[in-house]
């Protein structure tokens, strides 16, 4: 969705949510004085039950979907009765769906996600292929929304109230509301078609060829030392990056904007002042230092939700990765590569909120004090 | 959101809502916001009225006619034609009929569910909340717009079915939301008062705590409102929302989309549409927030 989505639900939830949580927890053993490893041990304890609901969703959502996991294997050749029935006993769809389950938990661990209907690839391999396109993504726009959000919610929030202010976040506001599948049209509309300055689909030109190294295509062809290449390849992560980045660098300057608003409230930056020294000093090191606390928490809340803004952003922009992958195996009734692929994302939006909680624990010093 | 005013009105004397309007009005954004919102409202309810065309009446004689500052503009259609010759204006002011409909239902639809799991898991605890946050805690493990896709793609591709998906992806944030107030409620004198004069648990839980918790509530749901009609849009989009020939925003923007360099106008002028709800209503939900949650607010 928009991923997200996932955006502005979690506006509220950045309040009330981490920061609070943590601290209620913290309040909740008042005798016990946990520590960092008290803590995170309960905190991946908790984790426990929400990966095999996960799993029992993954699982279940493709043993609902409309249509035959063989007859879609088998394509429009179609199969025989007899052949159809070897086939259910080789895949296991004959057994109890219990047993089904257990037996797709069981390959799991050991690190078997199956056999994609379409490809024939095992979904492991190919999701290991495709991730690296998207995590190339993901940072880049990431990069993009942290080197401008954070700058322009600090000036916004130093000049409050001026134009400076109300123009940044207008244009925040604009962006939060983007729906960014039409915002890359727009993009390919102007740089693409009217300026000719960008390709409009993939990952590199078709003319240049290399093999993965790393699977990050700026690295690669940095480490090929193939200039034209690099460039190249730029050229196409630049508007994809621009789109995938706008919602969380709408999100994080109005976050940076109001942690500072609030910090510069406070008695030490007061103190800090009437000492005398300098405004920038007052706002770089003081300031900023305890402003940035939430906004990290925010960074690493849209990271996970990044991978639900690439479906769109790599639809549109014909980006091989697993955004893209999922949507094409959804329409495609690649049933192994949802079921899998769900399960996956799902662990890796986990696993970066479970490091995003500890992340704050370790540098909230208020936290950690307590 | 127009029709959140009278609901705050009732839970708090007079008083109470001249102070809300004061907060609100305060916020230049926020009234601008509103005030688009409500000419949207008009559009939508008297759609058939204004709209110059029938939304799938297709002019063959004018296909991918460019909106009328164009020189090859036809007088006939304000913002042009799409590629089987159907005014673009009228089916846009058809769409918003859809794009706010989607948003209502699927407001309420979350609102209800989020809120009925909420108020039980923060109210009794226990296993119950432990259940039932670990089931939001799954949802919410997904990224919303994938989990949207595949519970479409298991109930089958159309607008009603996109809407139950939305819906179901947004209430966790509701759910979460009213526990946390639930359980800041729960231990209040009021709250032990009117247990000791003989509330039952549906009392205390909906007619006592309840309203005491619909500040951040409404401005969640503001929230989700522009946050549905965003994923709709999007899955209409990515071909699993409203079919063709429905003028929803995201639809018309899938079908658009092979003629985005040739008839640029057929892709821009429904993006904008999305783009300048959606940002009403936020505009609407900051001053909101402002008002009426001052632990909320923004600045």
């Amino acid at each position: 969705m928009q991923a997200d989505n996932g955006r502005l639900k979690d506006q509220p939830k950045q309040e009330t949510g981490l920061s609070q949580l943590a601290a209620q927890r913290w309040a909740g053993t008042p005798r016990a004085r946990p520590n960092m490893l008290n803590y995170i041990l309960r905190r991946v304890a908790l984790l426990v039950p929400t990966i095999i609901g996960i799993s029992i969703c993954a699982f279940a959502f493709v043993r609902v979907l409309p249509g035959d996991p063989i007859l879609a294997m088998a394509g429009q050749h179609g199969v025989t009765p007899e052949r159809y029935e070897i086939l259910r006993e080789q895949f296991g769809y004959n057994l109890p769906i219990w047993q089904q389950y257990f037996n797709y938990l069981w390959s799991v661990m050991q690190g078997d996600f199956g056999i994609s209907l379409a490809t024939k690839r095992p979904v492991l391999t190919e999701f290991m292929t495709l991730f690296p396109a998207t995590i190339e993504l993901a940072l880049s726009a990431m990069f993009l929304a942290v080197i401008i959000g954070i700058p322009a919610g600090i000036f916004a929030a130093v000049k409050r109230g001026s134009w400076f202010d109300q123009f940044t976040m207008g244009v925040a506001l604009t962006g939060y509301s983007m729906p960014i599948f039409w915002w890359g049209l727009l993009l390919i509309i102007f740089f693409s078609g009217y300026l000719g300055w960008t390709p409009v689909s993939g990952r590199i030109a078709l003319t240049f060829f290399l093999r993965p190294i790393t699977g990050f295509m700026l690295i690669d062809t940095l480490l090929y030392g193939n200039w034209p290449a690099f460039v190249s390849a730029l050229r196409h992560l630049i508007l994809p990056a621009i789109v995938l980045g706008t919602i969380p660098l709408a999100v994080i300057a109005r976050q940076t904007r109001s942690a500072m608003l609030e910090v510069l409230g406070e008695d030490y930056v007061r103190t800090a002042k009437a000492k005398g020294m300098s405004p920038n000093r007052v706002v770089n090191v003081h300031a900023l230092r305890n402003a940035l606390i939430p906004v990290v928490t925010t960074i690493g809340l849209q990271v996970g939700l990044l991978l639900g803004g690439a479906i769109l952003t790599e639809t549109i922009f014909t980006w091989p990765g697993i955004g893209k992958w999922m949507i094409d195996s959804i329409s495609k009734r690649d049933y192994v590569v949802v079921q899998s692929g769900l399960l996956i994302i799902a662990l890796i939006v986990m696993a970066v909120n479970l490091i995003v909680d500890l992340l704050y624990a370790l540098i909230n010093p208020r936290i950690r004090v307590q | 959101m127009a029709t959140t005013t009278p609901t705050v009105g009732t839970t708090k004397p007079v008083s109470g809502l001249r102070e809300f309007w004061f907060y609100f009005s305060v916020n230049r954004g926020a009234v601008i916001g509103l005030t688009v919102f409500t000419i949207l409202l008009f559009v939508a309810i008297f759609a058939p009225l204004i709209a110059p065309h029938l939304p799938d009446a297709q002019y063959r004689d004018a296909l991918l006619k460019p909106p009328i500052w164009d020189a090859n503009s036809d007088p006939r259609f304000i913002l042009g034609t799409d590629p089987v010759g159907r005014d673009i204006l009228s089916r846009l002011i058809h769409g918003a009929r859809y794009s706010l409909f989607i948003g209502f239902f699927v407001v309420i639809g979350a609102l209800v569910v989020g809120v009925l799991l909420g108020v039980l898991a923060g109210y009794f605890r226990g296993w119950v909340d432990a259940l039932i946050m670990r089931i939001m805690d799954i949802i919410l493990a997904f990224p919303p717009l994938l989990l949207a896709l595949v519970l479409v793609a298991i109930l089958g591709p159309g607008l009603f079915n996109a809407m139950i998906a939305i819906a179901l992806v947004l209430q966790p944030h509701f759910a979460r939301l009213v526990r946390a107030a639930v359980m800041a409620e729960k231990n209040r004198e009021y709250v032990t008062a009117a247990k000791l004069s003989g509330a039952g648990h549906f009392r205390l839980m909906l007619i006592t705590i309840l309203p005491n918790c619909l500040g951040p509530l409404i401005v969640q749901a503001t929230l989700s409102f522009s946050n549905a009609i965003l994923e709709a849009a999007a899955l209409g989009f990515l071909g699993m929302g409203a079919q063709p020939p429905t003028p929803e925003w995201g639809t018309m923007l899938a079908s658009a989309r092979e003629f985005i360099l040739k008839a640029p106008w057929v892709v821009t002028f429904p993006g904008l549409a999305i783009l300048i709800t959606v940002l009403a209503i936020n505009l609407i939900g900051d001053g909101l927030r402002d008002a009426l949650d001052p632990k909320l607010k923004r600045s």
